[in-house]
């Protein structure tokens, strides 16, 4: 039977047919997710019918006087934020809206927070930096010294703008010995304090110190380096970390744990690099011990050369004589690449014991009659204090040897 | 990279050598040749310092983990 009153439906032409309910919500969604407005997005709001679910995950709306949207922080991004969630407080949120199609609802998944407003700021601030104390991780026995020749600097910082910038330069003016390492990372809003994370952690492995900076800002542009999760990634960095956040005035948690906590970027680039001109200083004094200390060596030999003179065999002083001469020639070759004062003397010195070796005329000398005293290994006796009472000595003479024993001695005449 | 000392490790090898000379104690063909090294050291520290022109990188995601390309500085 049929209803009096039903019309026969027939699809037109150019009229669409009725569609599902799931199919109504799919299209929501697909709206939704594909226009991009809607995606990373900034919404402020006051926080109100907060729930944190067993798993970790956290409910709530964001409301402000004329309407209201529903919230999810999954538990992943819940612990990245460094500060809790309470009802009331004012919130920017950044995150993506989408529709669940089983409870057909509109929802922003939230996916980073800050605090809005200087209560809040201040009352986050607070919580963290007592709990980080307490935890020892502001201590100084935890700082560790820079590297005084770093050959890679990593710089975490935004990649445009003044700071990036400041840093290179007074680098490249001081130490152009090291490369720098530049790890682009967002410096302000939501996102920053996970971008910096990733960046300090990827060129932690690739360097030697790490500056993490940022030009001055307001509070909240600055909040990002309060943030815990960042914090703890510093205290544990495998290099050094020297923080540059804001203005001189400005302390933020970071600040606390960093090695050590420069006023502005440019001080950070400073004291992280030594000064090439202070480092030729130091070489050329480096170098100038060098030549000393060998010329003293030499006016040793000299010396002893000198004493010899009197006491050598014919053929033993010429063996020694004829080494001396050959190590004081390449001595003197070395030197004559070189071409401060200092070294000048020094081979001055070099060329006067040359010709004093070839004025001695051993044989002449020791035909004369004298003769050296030798330990049984050959060694020879230069000093009266090197002999005690009882040792056995040999005496050469031009023709032989005769073998003694010390009958008194440890003294010089 | 090659494995030619770096200015840290050259400047310290001269510093040991100057140590190893002023201690005075050395026989003089081993002086010599301290003192030969130390030259050596004392040269590539101001080769470096000369001849070192500042590489500036940016950490960049690539197909396998990171690169790093070169970071224009006026």
């Amino acid at each position: 039977m049929m209803d009096p009153i039903a019309v026969p439906w027939e699809p037109r032409p150019g009229v669409p047919a009725a569609i599902t309910v799931s199919q109504l919500a799919r299209l929501m969604r697909e709206t939704v997710r594909s226009n991009p407005l809607l995606s990373r997005i900034l919404v402020r709001g006051e926080v109100s019918n907060l729930q944190t679910a067993p798993a970790g995950h956290v409910f709530f709306t964001l409301k402000d006087a004329t309407a209201q949207v529903s919230c999810t922080l999954f538990r992943e991004d819940a612990e990245l934020l460094g500060f809790d969630f309470e009802d009331g407080m004012d919130v920017v949120v950044s995150g993506d809206v989408d529709v669940f199609p089983r409870k057909g609802t509109v929802q922003l998944l939230v996916r980073a927070a800050t605090p809005a407003g200087v209560g809040a700021f201040w009352a986050a601030y607070q919580r963290t930096r007592k709990k980080l104390a307490a935890e020892g991780l502001f201590d100084s026995a935890r700082k560790r010294p820079l590297p005084s020749f770093p050959r890679r600097i990593g710089v975490v910082t935004s990649e445009i703008g003044a700071v990036v910038h400041d840093i290179v330069t007074i680098l490249r003016r001081r130490y152009p010995i090291a490369h720098i390492v530049v790890a682009p990372a967002l410096v302000q809003g939501p996102g920053a304090p996970a971008s910096l994370r990733r960046a300090l952690a990827v060129v932690a492995d690739r360097v030697d110190v790490v500056i993490l900076a940022r030009g001055g800002g307001s509070l909240e542009d600055l909040w990002c380096f309060n943030d815990e999760g960042l914090a703890r990634a510093v205290a544990s960095c495998r290099v050094p970390v020297v923080s540059a956040i804001g203005h001189e005035t400005d302390v933020t948690i970071v600040d606390f744990v960093a090695d050590v906590r420069a006023a502005t970027p440019s001080a950070a680039a400073e004291l992280v690099s030594p000064n090439s001109v202070e480092l030729v200083i130091q070489l050329n004094e480096t170098g100038r011990l060098l030549a000393q200390s060998i010329r003293e060596i030499v006016s040793d030999a000299r010396e002893r050369v000198k004493g010899l003179r009197e006491r050598m065999s014919p053929r033993g002083l010429r063996r020694s004589v004829e080494s001396n001469r050959e190590q004081l020639e390449r001595m003197h070759d070395a030197l004559s690449a070189l071409s401060s004062r200092e070294i000048f003397r020094l081979r001055e010195n070099l060329a006067a014991v040359g010709r004093r070796l070839d004025l001695l005329s051993p044989l002449a000398t020791l035909q004369r009659g004298y003769a050296i005293a030798e330990r049984e290994d050959g060694h020879i006796v230069a000093r009266a204090t090197e002999v005690e009472e009882g040792d056995a000595l040999a005496v050469r003479f031009q023709d032989g040897r005769i073998h003694v024993h010390v009958k008194g001695g440890g003294q010089a005449v | 990279m090659t494995d030619d000392p770096t200015f840290e490790e050259s400047l310290r090898a001269l510093e040991e050598r100057v140590e190893a000379l002023s201690r005075g104690d050395l026989p003089l063909d081993q002086a010599l040749a301290v003192f030969e090294e130390g030259l050596a050291f004392y040269r590539r520290c101001h080769a470096i310092l000369a001849d070192s022109e500042q590489r500036v990188t940016k950490l960049v995601a690539a197909a396998e983990g990171l690169a790093e390309e070169p970071f224009p500085v006026e």
